[in-house]
């Protein structure tokens, strides 16, 4: 070893030595923050809304629409930035707090992943809405609100729908595999149909595979009679396999898109769970500015549901305008 | 010069020439560029919570390229390296939330792991003769599907969670993820193992007697085997030592997130290649430097973190990202043609 090296070494743990360090605490109960924001008093409100949706995600698109709209009606600076891993996403929340931004939005697919991070973003006095998943943690780590669908109650209503329909056996249809929200739907939906409730996993990047996998699924087992699709891509997949067999099997799915407004229309689909995610990037915004402006909270503890809103062939005509525009 | 016959081999070169022949250099310049470019455009960006968040991002990523630019200078490369910190997380977390281990013990048990199965990925493709890019694919594919599967067999969801109230959390987290308090900003200790770790893989790399039978058997192995390098042995160590990484990765995830993911760590194998060849990693084999690879992770955590407080419409991202690494790239190869140059 070279006696630079050497130098070098020995100033890096001088600097330890002269430095805190500070190890992560074991389970805890985090301080809620109390009272308005103290960074950025007046002047134009920058909020920034950080999901954990993939980049060019149809769904996420209109919760960026929400977000960016309430920004633009509000005078709001909205900033919108996503990542799907947990790590990566807690890093953007890292850098939000680093801009000392006045308002914080986040999905938590993942909330331990989080905790630090919003609990540091909560404790620079930045209000936190969380939003979509992570519901029971939300107030536990110190956030003003949640705004989102419980997943387990939409799931439970699609069972029940498709009971109502007097279906046998449902097939669930998982996507993403590392999704906690997606288990709880099928939860749900095995809870509300009270029947044979099978999953099946599938890879949402490629629709081919979904599509032949779903095939696979209704052409091997013909008793199966019910479809749950938990995304509207996925349900577009379902129909065309359910056509390609001549199965008898019906679909319902979670999300909506243009193909499913039609597939709605045309009876290829029963009906569709929206979660009008929209809110979920509208009403967040809306609330940091009553909050900053005039202390208000919303929700009294509980979160905000945004959903579900059951779409069938009743209201598909009036709902299906506002998809085309991206705002459903 | 007063000797017109030196030896042109043992003449002592400028010190512009010398520089320029360091695989780091374009990289290095390249960091530079970046880090003024966001420090101008950005308020925050040189900010002390601004540089403790984008040394954040670089530090795991580049623990790993460090890694990864070892094995890829002795001319392999690990597919399954991404997946592996996620495999490691899982193997930790599950035995200390699920079956009640000590923490320690717990990182012990996924760190035996973790070297059994680089050993694997080394001996297979020792073994068998096969590209180290298929033979890495397989274990990519099945590591994927085990995290997937015994994940949901273990804990009926797909992720396991609940690390913060393990025994040993508190001293195991103090070790792979406190905060180092300088001057008011909280830093990751990620930082100070990444740092550690390319200094230690520089050192390595130039100083050992390792680190010439990596070069070695990276340049050309057969003649390096007719030397008398022990190839099988030293390669088997480099899958290892990527192996190592992604265990001290994952192990810094874990205890800093307290939670890990089935489907986490897929796709950042592409990361560190990209990171390791940013800083002078030649994908032949044979050449390259650690501390590059340390500098590539920084550009991609300068640039990553910098687009965000530049507060740019994230639609655009992955295109400047994607722009950024092209140029990185041409610089570095410019560097190296000229290095080459000189060498002549």
């Amino acid at each position: 070893m070279s006696h630079r090296l050497k130098a070098v070494l020995v100033a890096a743990a001088g600097l330890l030595l002269l430095s805190a360090c500070t190890g992560p605490k074991a389970e805890e109960k985090p301080t809620a923050a109390t009272g308005p924001a103290t960074s950025e008093p007046s002047g134009p409100l920058r909020v920034a809304v950080i999901s954990h949706g993939t980049a060019g995600d149809a769904f996420w698109n209109v919760v960026k629409n929400g977000a960016e709209e309430a920004g633009k009606q509000l005078g709001v600076q909205v900033e919108y930035n996503s990542d799907g891993d947990p790590g990566n996403q807690a890093k953007l929340v890292d850098n939000a707090v680093a801009q000392r931004v006045g308002g914080l939005v986040v999905s938590m697919a993942n909330p331990e992943a989080l905790k630090t991070s919003i609990e540091n973003a909560v404790r620079a006095g930045i209000p936190v809405i969380t939003i979509n998943s992570g519901e029971d943690k939300s107030a536990g780590y110190g956030a003003l609100t949640h705004v989102g669908q419980n997943e387990t109650i939409a799931g439970e209503e699609a069972g029940k729908k498709f009971k109502e329909l007097g279906k046998k056996k449902l097939l669930c249809v998982v996507h993403e595999a590392g999704n906690v929200g997606q288990a709880q739907r099928c939860d749900g939906a095995k809870t509300g149909f009270a029947g044979d409730v099978q999953t099946l996993q599938v890879d949402i990047s490629n629709p081919t595979d979904a599509e032949s996998r779903i095939r696979g699924a209704v052409q091997t087992d013909t008793s199966l009679d019910a479809v749950l699709t938990l995304n509207s891509q996925v349900a577009a997949r379902a129909v065309s396999a359910i056509k390609a067999v001549g199965s008898q099997a019906q679909v319902g799915t979670f999300d909506l898109n243009t193909d499913v407004v039609g597939a709605i229309k045309a009876g290829d689909v029963v009906f569709a769970v929206d979660q009008q995610q929209y809110e979920q990037g509208y009403l967040p915004v809306q609330f940091l500015k009553l909050y900053r402006d005039n202390a208000n909270v919303v929700g009294g503890g509980k979160p905000v549901l945004t959903g579900p809103d059951l779409v069938d062939k009743s209201t598909v005509d009036t709902v299906g305008k506002y998809v085309q525009r991206g705002t459903r | 010069m007063t000797t017109t016959t030196l030896d042109e081999r043992i003449a002592k070169p400028r010190l512009l020439d010398r520089l320029v022949v360091r695989p780091e250099i374009g990289a290095l310049l390249g960091a530079v560029v970046v880090f003024l470019f966001f420090t101008l455009v950005t308020d925050q960006f040189f900010s002390g919570s601004g540089v403790a968040t984008w040394l954040d991002d670089a530090s795991t990523l580049g623990i790993m390229a460090v890694a990864v630019s070892l094995l890829m200078i002795g001319g392999e490369f690990d597919l399954s390296a991404g997946v592996m910190t996620a495999s490691t997380a899982l193997v930790t977390a599950t035995l200390a939330t699920q079956a009640g281990w000590n923490v320690w013990l717990a990182l012990f048990a996924s760190l035996v792991f973790a070297l059994a199965v680089g050993a694997f990925n080394g001996w297979l493709v020792m073994r068998t003769g096969l590209p180290s890019f298929i033979v890495t694919l397989g274990t990519f594919l099945a590591l994927q599907g085990l995290n997937l599967g015994i994940t949901r067999l273990v804990t009926g969801t797909v992720q396991v969670s609940g690390m913060r109230s393990t025994d040993g959390y508190e001293s195991a987290g103090f070790v792979f993820a406190s905060t180092v308090d300088v001057g008011g900003t909280a830093f990751q200790i990620s930082i100070v193992w990444w740092i550690g770790f390319a200094v230690l893989a520089a050192w390595l790399l130039v100083r050992t007697r390792f680190g010439n039978w990596i070069f070695a058997v990276g340049g050309n192995a057969q003649s390096s085997r007719a030397v008398g390098v022990p190839v099988v042995r030293t390669k088997i160590m480099l899958f290892m030592t990527t192996a190592l990484a992604a265990w001290l990765v994952g192990s810094i995830n874990i205890l800093r997130f307290a939670s890990v993911q089935a489907n986490q760590g897929i796709g950042l194998e592409f990361q560190y290649i990209i990171a390791a060849v940013i800083g002078g990693c030649l994908l032949t084999g044979g050449f390259g430097s650690a501390i590059g690879a340390a500098i590539g992770a920084l550009i991609f955590g300068m640039a990553r973190q910098g687009i965000v407080f530049a507060r740019w419409d994230s639609d655009w991202f992955m295109l400047f990202l994607g722009v950024m690494l092209l140029s990185a790239v041409l610089v570095n190869n410019a560097f190296r043609r000229r290095a080459e140059r000189v060498r002549r």
